[in-house]
Order: C-alpha cells, then structure tokens, then sequence
C-alpha cells in the first residue's frame, strides 16, 4: 500500500485519452450509419424500412457489453479470426451509437410535419433538397437533447471497454483504486472526471438548442 | 386548348372513391372557384393537379402535359404551379427572406445577388415589404399566409392552386388575404381555388364549379349560379353556405 500521490493523479488523467478516443471512434463511424438507418427507417420503400427497423431492433435488444463479447470472444469462435480488440470495440461501440442515435434521429425527423415535406415538393425541389434544407434542420433541434442524453450515455459506457484489457478511465480508477488503498477518494475523482467531461456538453447542448431555435 | 384539362378523373383512397370521374377546363387567366361542401373531392382534385396525389384513372393536362407523380420533368413543372395551403407551411427554422428565396436559389432561378431583391418585391406585392427578416411565428395567420402566396410568387408560376387558404383564419384576417387574392386575379394569374367564402367566389370568380359526390355537379358564372341554381343540392348548399 501506499498513498495517493500525482502519479495516481496522472495515471487517471491518462487514462482518459482511451475514454475519449473510444467515444471519437463511436460518433465517427457510428453517427454517420445512424444517419443512414434513420433515413433507412422512413424510406418509402417497404422493405428497406422493415430491415433498418430488424437491425435496429437486434442491436438494440443485445446488452452493450453482449455486443463487446461477441465481437472480441464470438468472432474467433464463430468465423475462426482473431480480431484487434481496437477493432472489436469499435465496431461494437459504432453499432451501439447507430442503433441509438439511429432511432432519436428518425424520431426527430418524423417528428416534422409531413407537410413540410409537401410545401417543398410544390416549390419544385428534390427530395434530397427538402430533406437537406427543410427536414433536417428541424428535425435536429428536436433531436439535440435526446442526442446529447445519448452522449453522456456513451461515455459512461466506455468504461466497459475495460473487459476487454482498455485502460480507460473506470479501469484506471480500479487500479489506483487497488494500489493506493483509497477507494472513496479515487473514485470521487473518477466521477468527478466523468462529470468534469459531460457538463460542458450538456451546457453546450442548451445554448445550441437556443441558438438553432432562433425564432424564440 | 386550355391551359389544364381535367379529363374523367377518378381516385380512391382506400375503399372510398373520392373522384368519380371529373371532367374540368381551365382557360388560361381565367380564375375558377370549386364550392362543395367537405368531402365533396375539392381539395383532392386540386392536389391532383400538381401531382400531389396521383390519379386512379382518367388524364390531367396542364399546358399541354400530362401530368402525375412520375412525370420526367415533375420538378419544373412544381415551379410553374404554385399551390397555397390552408396550415400555410411556412418553413418554421427560416426567417421570411429565406422562405421565399429558398427555392428560388435551389433551383437556380435566380443567384445570391439577387435573392433579397427578389424577396423584398413579392412581399411588396403582398403588402409585407416590412416583415422581411422576421420569423414565420412572429407573423400572424394572414401575414403567414401571406408570405406563403409571396414564396410562391417568387417562382413566378403560371397557375396559382389555393385550397382553403383563408379556412384557417380569424375572421378579421381574411379580409387582407383575400385582398392579395383579388390583386392578383386582376394582374391576370389563372387561378383555382378551393374556398367556403362565398363572397369572394361570387365577386372574384369567373366561373364557379360546384362539386358534390366527387362530381361537378353544376359549374357557371357566379351570378347564373347563385340566381339560379338547376340542382337542389347547390341550391340547399347556397342556402346553408349564407
């Protein structure tokens, strides 16, 4: 045993990097496919809606942590190839935020009137313009809070990377934790971090949400 | 030939057969008001006319084109007939300006340069020059209602469509509504329009058609029509409409 000195300090702190990257690497890949399957779910073609709501419905239904296993101990078994655990969790953590993000974005957008739709159609533009220039911009103020609900989400639920050997930050927290004897003020630290890393954003969300909202 | 013919249009949503077999000419700059009471097939016919709904069977033709939903050039044929709604649709996240030269712009119309210039002359002509920069819901029904006849002025169509523009108005706002209206009807745009004010259908209108059961039941001039109503619907429908 011995006290918490600065190098515990650091040690937490540099185990955030992997906290940080892992949520980079989700919104990166994960952000542009939810995109995909909500535009996916509101298609006017039958089939396509009814296989984006089966995805969606699948990955949703698996724990995270599920989905972290399969990837990294179901592949090897399965396929017989041993994948990078880098790899396994960020496929993971991408189809995680696609199913998500995925279904609050169709949410947002299928909350805009179909009208809107209609007035823009009789004004002579294409469907890609109503979309780009009508749908989405309301549909993304009316799905900014529930995103960021999801990103808080998110980061928290890195820390399950951890399984699978990434020091993030819950993982460095334990270690400390286990090395310095002092569980109450390391994982006060922890949390205090977790918190230091969400506010911001949900503060962010808010000023955006005002300033998107511009008519009020 | 007329600038659109309504060639027996039939259309059914679901089990209910809600055109059957409408037959209509409109001349070129010849303004025609559809009376009927709701359900009668008014809107549904107006819609049908901008491909807005498809017809079941039956041919219409604007300009000399046949028009439906998969037509080639459907989106330039969109910019050469305006439609006015009764909920206005209005794009809520743009101010006025942008409402109207948005699709100007998108569809290469006219270039940024000339954008504002653009805005600021069809709010003129519908009496908001002053509201240009204002959010939709800082305007009141009929300004909103409004700017949407100014968006589709900006695309300078050939064909105005209105449905029930003034249905959705407080009583003291349709006034001001109407009175764009019937500026543009003397400027000489075809118009056709779906309305319950009887008032203005009957000083306005060149021809009125009366619609009931997804038919037209009797069409005329305004003063033939409501001297002299020949069927005892319109005649009952003129009564209740007073």
């Amino acid at each position: 045993m011995r006290s918490f000195t600065l190098i515990d300090f650091v040690s937490l702190f540099a185990a955030l990097r992997w906290t940080i990257a892992l949520v980079v690497l989700a919104i990166a890949f994960g952000a542009p496919l939810a995109l995909g399957l909500a535009m996916g779910r509101i298609s006017r073609f039958t089939g396509l809606r009814w296989a984006m709501a089966g995805l969606i419905q699948t990955i949703q239904s698996v724990p995270l942590l599920g989905l972290l296993f399969f990837f990294y101990f179901g592949m090897p078994v399965f396929l017989g190839i041993q994948v990078p655990a880098i790899l396994a969790v960020t496929v993971a953590y991408t189809l995680y935020t696609a199913a998500f993000l995925g279904e609050i974005w169709r949410g947002g957008l299928e909350a805009v009137k179909q009208a809107q739709w209609e007035a823009g159609a009789c004004l002579g533009l294409s469907a890609w313009q109503q979309f780009r220039h009508i749908i989405a911009p309301q549909a993304l103020r009316l799905s900014l809070p529930p995103t960021v609900g999801f990103l808080v989400q998110l980061i928290k639920g890195t820390s399950l990377a951890s399984i699978l050997g990434f020091v993030e930050l819950a993982r460095a927290g334990q270690v400390v934790s286990a090395a310095t004897f002092q569980p109450l003020l390391t994982y006060a630290l922890v949390a205090a971090i977790y918190f230091a890393l969400c506010l911001p954003l949900t503060l962010w969300s808010r000023s955006l949400e005002a300033r998107l909202d511009g008519s009020r | 030939m007329a600038l659109v013919e309504i060639r027996d249009v039939h259309k059914t949503f679901g089990k209910v057969e809600v055109l059957k077999g409408v037959s209509l000419d409109v001349e070129e700059g010849e303004i025609v008001t559809i009376i009927g009471r709701s359900g009668s097939g008014k809107s549904t016919l107006l819609r049908c006319i901008n491909a807005l709904e498809s017809v079941d069977t039956g041919e219409i033709r604007v300009e000399g084109r046949h028009v439906h939903a998969r037509m080639p050039d459907l989106k330039k044929f969109r910019q050469r007939v305006g439609i006015v709604f009764q909920a206005f649709n209005l794009f809520p996240h743009l101010k006025v300006e942008r409402n109207i030269t948005l699709a100007p712009l998108l569809t290469g119309r006219i270039d940024k340069a000339r954008a504002r210039a653009l805005a600021e002359d069809v709010l003129a002509r519908v009496g908001l020059a002053d509201k240009i920069d204002a959010w939709p819901e800082q305007l009141s029904g009929g300004q909103q209602q409004r700017v949407a006849i100014a968006r589709c002025l900006a695309m300078a169509p050939h064909l105005m469509l209105f449905d029930e523009v003034t249905s959705a108005l407080d009583p003291e706002l349709v006034g001001e509504v109407l009175k764009v209206m019937e500026a543009m009807a003397k400027q000489g745009m075809t118009m056709i329009l779906v309305t319950h004010e009887m008032g203005f259908a009957r000083n306005v209108a060149d021809r009125i058609v009366f619609m009931h059961q997804g038919r037209v039941w009797e069409q005329g001039s305004p003063a033939k029509l409501f001297a002299n109503p020949e069927t005892p619907e319109l005649a009952s429908f003129i009564a209740s409409a007073k």
